[in-house]
């Protein structure tokens, strides 16, 4: 058995204090978005030809997916990680043991895309009863949303690591997550935003994250385009994982 | 690794962080079955020492070696046969108290199955069975340290690392710690600990080192220590003013060595009650005690009275 996986059970083990209040969540949210939006803002949106080619609610609903996979990723990639070194020391107990700095940030890892699995996986099915998926294809979604949600789990960690106070993420969520949800294509397309932005909304990794999980559940996605994103996303994921063996090493083992 | 191998040897052993410098050439060896002590007033060293033992601080410079291995090589390896106490909680309040026995010891990769057994037992061993399902958060000071020390003997660890295992507790929950120490040592562990509670140090230690600055600046077991750097009374006279400047040979050749506080004189000697007359006599204090002589006069006499921070 590797030895991260026992730091993922400590994860797991703390999991299942908050997890029927976690579950019930995790499929409201994607009811309430999509009956709010595909049926309340998508019947104006709809009005007259479909300008996006399909349906609201089918265009959103994989946006909608994407993002809820980054907000989770990133949520479980940062406060805890600050506790676990400052508040309850969890990291510390571990690495008493023989878990090394690598099993404590793979076992968070591991975790974290556990949650995003899980949130993503509610999600498909959902959107799957709101006959929104258009193609064999969406089953596809899935992993793509767990990347999505490594490649912000893995560099938040390594921020969180090194940061040395919590206020760090109220400029995380406030400058970097919001703007994201809001900008990178989830309700709209970018091509609406004005050039410099639109650029910007290229370059960021939800954006690649929606677009992929957007063609596989319209049955739109090339083989080309699609490695195209798969690719950002494990850049990220890896530099992501590599960093954060930094700034773990530096803040845990000194 | 023979019989005879210390189970930790320490030769010029140098930890800095930037410019300070934490431990500064330190040699020492504790020996299996040992309680060994490092004795030291804030910012000694201590801390830092035990880190490197535990595998969780690099060695700057000088050799360090736990049960023959290297720390810098070997840390899963060492750390799979030690159990640690560190000086700030690492427990999960959230969780209950025999689950974190549990998940500590799987940690350690011992299965769910023979860690039921061993959880009881060692909660049992440490009085907490009846907060066994309680959450960790409401328990006192002195039942967290305790399930801290169970937690640390889930792997059945061959040395104890105990990083000021009693700091902060109140006079009760001590004992009880010293007493669950006391019976480890009866069962053969190794026991390294760190502490500037002098009365700790001596029932508890076979030997000690004291620390000061980072260096060592003595070794040896308590009364040792005791005989060669102090004296086996002293004679304690207050005063209701300033005490009155006075050298030892007031009392001819029966006191080794006079200390002049603001209202307190000490003076140390073999034989106490012998002073108290002509104590009364020449100086006239408001009271005189006379006890036995402890390790808080040696390590005073070696790292000062001045506050360290």
């Amino acid at each position: 058995m590797p030895v991260a996986l026992r730091s993922f059970e400590y994860w797991l083990m703390s999991y299942r204090r908050v997890w029927r209040g976690s579950v019930v969540s995790s499929l409201l949210n994607p009811v309430l978005y999509l009956t709010a939006l595909g049926i309340g803002l998508g019947k104006l949106v709809n009005k007259g030809a479909h300008p996006l080619g399909v349906s609201y609610v089918a265009y959103v609903a994989p946006g909608l997916l994407a993002a809820t996979a980054m907000q989770v990723a990133a949520f479980e990639s940062s406060y805890p990680v600050m506790a676990a070194i400052r508040w309850t020391r969890v990291y510390h107990a571990m690495l008493a043991t023989p878990l090394r700095i690598r099993d404590v940030v793979a076992g968070h890892l591991m975790y974290v895309i556990a949650r995003a699995a899980s949130v993503a996986g509610v999600y498909l099915v959902v959107l799957a009863a709101f006959g929104t998926l258009k193609s064999p294809l969406a089953i596809l979604a899935w992993p793509a949303a767990i990347l999505l949600g490594l490649a912000f789990a893995a560099p938040i960690v390594a921020l969180a690591a090194w940061a040395k106070q919590d206020n760090i993420f109220n400029a995380l969520f406030r400058f970097g997550i919001t703007p994201l949800f809001l900008f990178s294509g989830t309700f709209f397309p970018i091509t609406r935003l004005p050039e410099p932005l639109r650029w910007l909304a290229y370059a960021t990794p939800l954006w690649h994250g929606v677009d992929l999980i957007r063609r596989l559940t319209l049955g739109t996605a090339t083989v080309g385009l699609s490695l195209v994103h798969v690719a950002y996303l494990a850049t990220l994921a890896v530099a992501g994982v590599l960093l954060a063996q930094r700034t773990y090493t530096r803040r845990l083992v000194r | 690794m023979s019989a005879s191998a210390p189970l930790i040897r320490a030769r010029g052993l140098v930890k800095t962080f930037g410019t300070l410098t934490a431990v500064d050439g330190i040699d020492f060896d504790v020996q299996p079955g040992e309680a060994f002590g490092f004795l030291g007033p804030n910012g000694a060293g201590k801390s830092s020492t035990m880190r490197m033992i535990g595998c969780v601080s690099p060695v700057t410079a000088g050799t360090l070696t736990v049960f023959g291995l290297d720390p810098s090589r070997d840390g899963p390896a060492i750390r799979s046969r030690l159990g640690v106490v560190p000086q700030l909680d690492t427990l999960d309040n959230e969780l209950t108290v025999r689950e974190n026995v549990i998940i500590y010891g799987r940690y350690f990769g011992l299965s769910r199955k023979e860690l039921r057994g061993r959880a009881d037992e060692l909660l049992e061993f440490v009085q907490l069975s009846e907060r066994a399902k309680d959450p960790v958060e409401p328990l006192s000071g002195g039942m967290k340290r305790r399930l801290t020390i169970a937690r640390s003997l889930v792997n059945k660890p061959d040395l104890m690392l105990l990083d000021e295992p009693t700091t902060g507790l109140d006079p009760q929950a001590r004992h009880a710690v010293w007493d669950r120490l006391f019976r480890l040592k009866q069962q053969g562990v190794t026991l390294v600990l760190t502490t500037h509670y002098m009365d700790e140090a001596e029932q508890l230690c076979d030997r000690l080192v004291i620390m000061d600055r980072g260096k060592i600046a003595e070794e040896g077991s308590p009364l040792e220590l005791i005989r060669r750097l102090s004296s086996r009374e002293v004679v304690e006279l207050r005063f209701t003013n300033e005490a009155p400047q006075i050298q030892a040979d007031v009392f001819g050749g029966h006191v080794s060595r006079v200390e002049v506080l603001p209202d307190r004189i000490l003076l140390y000697t073999d034989d106490g009650d012998a002073l108290v007359p002509t104590a009364h006599d020449k100086l006239h204090p408001q009271s005189v005690l006379v006890r036995r002589s402890t390790l808080e006069d040696v390590f005073l006499r070696l790292t000062g009275r001045t506050l360290v921070d």
